[in-house]
């Protein structure tokens, strides 16, 4: 069976000859309609619309977007705030930069109906330090859109007005924890705060009512609006509505960004008839299917269990290419879809190799505030890095996994997981490979690129 | 006094055992109520709450509640409410009470989660013990006993960081020893409002420094070394100088103001090493002013004074109580009490002075206050003075009207107890016009001009009471022993006032206190031995409208 074709809804410009980032094509292509339409209905019909839509949330968390704009605290009297995260920066993820990039004002109208649906004054684009290019063009855009009335003061003629700023982002990972962000936003250290009491939908930004929201997750809102809920929950599958953004990288033939409706395609089939399969010669190894935080899965493995299919629960018993590819069905096998970026491995990756990648990674990006995470992810780091470096011993495997369960679940953000999940799937996973490794060492040099770390 | 307004109560069940804790109470304080310590870092009941170092997780959980019918769910089993146990650990120290709540602080999680993070804090922590001054008072040493596995797993290289860093001119930084609490951030931050500490870097690799350019020079930096958890911050006085469980331990007040901060004076065989706050909520939370630290110093400055002079001559007490008493046999006697004298020694001055018909008058000394520990009168008792009645109105700024009463010839004795008259106002021409007596510590421009010279004793070689600018009485204790030839002032001033024909009990605190209680009203009620460590607030009605110095300070507003 061929894999589904594309639906691109978010993507639907992305990369199309002649298109371009300026507000005249965006207007030629039915720009702005949208918001002009919503400007002019009451804002709890389009809140209602979103929670209709099921939309969950694109960061990668998948926390559904309706609920998440239900719990903010509208009674406080405080104004509320909207931020973009625009700090797209777990590593495999590729999806948020094309958007700001080639279609800026697609996220602007997204932007502008949530700020009206919210009675939103003053909203924040939150842009990854890393992205100068993207801020400039969004500043552009902005510029573009404030000058035509759709973003500033009365907007569409309607006298409801919100402005909208670019924020570049301060260079860290940790800055697109929601509250790191805010924090960042505000002029500090991007230390997360802790929950409670600081719920950013109750004491957010300058400690007022706060909605932070992805990128892609506000040009759905857009579709929504434009589409109805209801229409939403037609494309993919029940409680992943919409359409997903797959960013695969790695050892695939064609990587690249793919839309797809949520839970339409497996893994294999995105891998094998989009991607167009290993390289030459070479056969899958593993595979993280939401960014870098998420559990890798290992190909040749099962995945057994019971699923909810309607009102039915019914057996599954699926390979790594049978896994549909939406936030409960990745869950369910003990991973998560997260952020959309599909990592792939290959036989010829060493997968202690691969860690010690990670590993660097997250003990670079901890704020350093709460202990577990500080002094966890930089000893996991220590020991996969001695471990490449040739002095590697039978015991590590054991002492990585302790290490790294002493820390999801104890520390103030959800940076925890992140950085200790990745060691615990690749031990749970890979163990024999990790305890191999000092005997493996003796014939092999570790690549290149490792030894770097 | 006025009695505390009752606080809602909430009633939470800790390791099983309920107990009713005012709202708003967090975990650890509730926990504390029933005796179980719940463990950690970064939490400090006076300063904001960051969650950061994740020691005092504990398990919590609710009732189950039927959502139908909205009555508690029981469990079958034992007939009680059914619990509902958050999977997540949570801390203890962000999570406030709220009715029917559960907590766990000894189940196999809570014990796992305290064992990690106390593994994780010791593996990039020198371990330098031996050589730390934090040892013995130390929270990572302690809580390692309790929960660390007693054997290492680390075998990396230690991350490395600054060892010795002056933040400033009080304070050393050793960044390694760090755990990265931020007590002192928060400290410096919010209680003194200089916001000159902070971390940079990232991660395990996140340094303590203080702003580029700046310093932890504020009168309050050595609070940060109290705090700290460890050894990452130690007094550069106190550095190297001993070891702390060698130190007695005395509770004592600090003189520096009218604020009578409660402290510790740390003392061994008679040398006094350090003085720290000690914690009163109503007067200093547990904090304490650099300057006060500095007083021990006095003890041993040069100067001190030690043998007891008549005329310039080396005399016995005896000899020199009956020379003052010679001198003011004729009349025309002044008195200068002293608002650094205890409640005791002002008491007693009081008889003296009537006993001589003298005129009594004492030294101000009033400086800018800072809002916090240290008040604009720098002198710690002048409230006892007016307590005891050995002034009825505020001193004036200098000795006007003992000046002006030496220069029409009205003054031919002057009794000073324990003030420079030189430094209080007086010219050197005033002096050379008088005969003084003088009780006092060091030597200055008025024991050069005394006739009678007779040593006492500073605030730590005596105990006594104080009443701050609360009009709260509270007492100090004898820290450590009296030079030789020095003596009591109580014993001292006893001994004037007896032979001026005043009735005094011995001077010792209890007989002192028992005829303080029958002659002055306001301390009718108290004696030394049953004043609370935390003091007592005495009714300062009869002197509502004296104009004090005194502006806001912590736990302070003036009476308008």
């Amino acid at each position: 069976m061929p894999a589904p074709a594309q639906r691109r809804i978010i993507f639907a410009h992305i990369d199309e000859p002649g298109y371009t980032n300026d507000l005249p094509c965006y207007l030629k292509h039915g720009g702005y309609e949208v918001l002009k339409k919503a400007v002019t209905r009451p804002p709890q019909e389009l809140i209602d619309e979103v929670k209709k839509s099921g939309l969950r949330g694109r960061g990668g968390a998948g926390f559904p977007c309706g609920v998440k704009w239900g719990l903010v605290d509208r009674k406080s009297g405080k104004p509320i705030y909207l931020i973009v995260n625009a700090d797209e920066s777990e590593p495999g993820t590729f999806k948020d930069r094309y958007i700001m990039h080639q279609d800026p004002h697609q996220l602007i109208e997204g932007t502008m109906i949530s700020c009206f649906a919210n009675n939103v004054k003053l909203a924040y684009i939150y842009i990854r330090g890393e992205m100068p290019h993207g801020a400039r063009i969004l500043e552009k855009a902005l510029a573009e859109a404030r000058a035509a009335g759709f973003v500033g003061q009365n907007i569409c003629g309607t006298g409801y007005s919100c402005d909208i700023f670019v924020h570049r982002g301060a260079g860290a990972y940790i800055c697109g924890e929601e509250t790191g962000l805010i924090e960042s936003l505000e002029g500090k250290r991007a230390n997360p705060r802790i929950k409670p009491p600081y719920f950013p939908a109750v004491l957010g930004l300058y400690q007022c009512p706060t909605i932070v929201n992805n990128v892609e997750t506000l040009c759905h809102v857009k579709y929504i609006v434009e589409h109805g809920g209801d229409a939403f929950t037609r494309i993919g599958t029940p409680n992943n509505t919409g359409t997903r953004i797959f960013c695969v990288s790695g050892h695939v033939q064609k990587p690249g960004y793919y839309e797809f409706e949520a839970g339409k395609i497996t893994m294999g089939e995105l891998l094998n008839d989009v991607c167009g399969g290993p390289l030459p010669g070479r056969k899958f190894k593993a595979v993280i299917p939401g960014g870098s935080s998420a559990k890798v899965m290992r190909f040749g493995e099962r995945y057994k269990g019971k699923r909810k299919v309607g009102a039915d629960m019914v057996d599954y018993d699926w390979g790594v290419e049978d896994v549909p590819m939406d936030f409960d069905s990745l869950g369910m096998i003990g991973t998560m879809g997260g952020s959309g970026g599909v990592i792939v491995m290959d036989d010829t990756v060493n997968m202690v190799e691969a860690l010690a990648n990670i590993n660097a990674f997250y003990s670079h990006e901890s704020c350093g505030q709460c202990t577990p995470c500080r002094e966890g992810s930089l000893w996991m780091k220590k020991i996969t890095t001695r471990m490449v470096h040739g002095e590697a011993r039978a015991e590590d495997a054991a002492l990585l996994k302790s290490v790294a369960d002493q820390i999801p679940g104890r520390t103030i953000c959800a940076f925890g997981e992140a950085c200790s999940w990745p060691t615990q799937s690749f031990i749970a996973k890979f163990g024999d490979e990790f305890k191999g490794y000092a005997d493996a060492k003796k014939v092999a040099k570790p690549t290149e690129e490792a030894t770097l770390i | 006094m006025i009695a505390p307004t009752k606080p809602d109560l909430v009633t939470v069940n800790i390791d099983g055992k309920e107990i009713a804790v005012p709202k708003g109470t967090n975990v650890i304080e509730a926990a504390r109520l029933v005796g179980v310590d719940v463990p950690h870092y970064c939490y400090h009941p006076k300063l904001t709450i960051v969650g950061n170092c994740r020691m005092c997780l504990i398990e919590m959980g609710m009732p189950a509640v039927d959502p139908a019918t909205k009555t508690p769910i029981l469990d079958p089993a034992t007939g009680k409410p059914k619990i509902n146990w958050i999977p997540r650990p949570q801390i203890g120290c962000g999570t406030n009470v709220s009715p029917g709540l559960h907590i766990r602080t000894q189940s196999p999680l809570v014990k796992d989660c305290r064992e990690g993070v106390m593994e994780f804090l010791l593996i990039n922590h020198p371990l330098d013990c031996p050589i730390c001054d934090q040892a013995g008072e130390c929270k990572l040493q302690e809580q390692a006993t309790g929960y660390g596995r007693g054997y290492s797993r680390f075998v990396e290289q230690k991350n490395v960081k600054p060892k010795r860093t002056q933040l400033g001119p009080r304070v050393t930084l050793d960044d390694e020893r760090c755990i990265l609490c931020s007590r002192c951030i928060r400290f410096t931050k919010e209680i003194v409002k200089d916001d000159v500490l902070g971390f940079i870097d990232r991660g395990s690799h996140s340094t303590l420094t203080c702003y580029p350019g700046k310093q932890l020079a504020n009168n309050y930096s050595l609070n940060t070394v109290d705090i700290c958890p460890v050894g990452a911050l130690t007094s550069t006085d106190f550095r190297f100088k001993m070891r702390v469980w060698f130190l007695k331990q005395t509770n004592s007040i600090d003189t520096e103001s009218s604020v009578g901060a409660n402290t510790v004076v740390w003392s061994r065989e008679g040398t006094i090493y350090r003085i720290t706050p000690r914690q009163n909520d109503g007067v200093n939370d547990t904090w304490m002013a650099d300057s006060g630290r500095e007083r021990y110093k006095q003890v041993r400055a040069a100067g001190r004074l030690t043998t007891v002079k008549v005329n310039g001559n080396d005399s016995s007490p005896q000899i020199a109580v009956n020379a003052a008493l010679h001198f003011c046999k004729d009349g025309g006697v002044a008195v200068v009490g002293s608002g650094r004298s205890s409640v005791e020694e002002q008491w007693v001055t009081k008889k003296l002075a009537d006993a001589l018909k003298a005129t009594t008058h004492l030294v101000s000394r009033v400086g800018p206050g800072d809002g916090l520990l240290v008040s604009a009168d720098r002198n710690p008792n002048v409230r006892g003075a007016l307590v005891t009645g050995l002034i009825a109105t505020l001193p004036t700024a200098k000795l006007a009207s003992l000046a002006a009463a030496i220069d029409a010839g009205q003054i031919k004795t002057v009794v000073s107890v324990g003030e420079d008259l030189a430094d209080a106002g007086l010219t050197a021409a005033q002096l050379a016009k008088v005969t003084i007596v003088y009780l006092g510590t060091h030597a200055n421009a008025t024991s050069a001009a005394a006739k009678v010279v007779l040593p006492t004793l500073t605030v730590f070689e005596k105990s006594g009471t104080l009443v701050n600018q609360q009009f709260r009485i509270q007492k100090f204790t004898k820290a450590v022993p009296a030079p030789a030839g020095a003596t009591d002032d109580l014993v001292v001033l006893a001994k004037l006032a007896t032979a001026a024909g005043a009735t005094v009990p011995a001077a010792e605190l209890a007989a002192v206190w028992k005829a303080i209680a029958t002659e002055v009203p306001a301390l009718s009620t108290i004696t030394y031995a049953n004043l609370p460590e935390t003091g007592l607030l005495l009714d300062a009605t009869p002197w509502a409208a004296l104009p004090f110095v005194e502006g806001e300070s912590l736990h302070f507003k003036p009476a308008k």
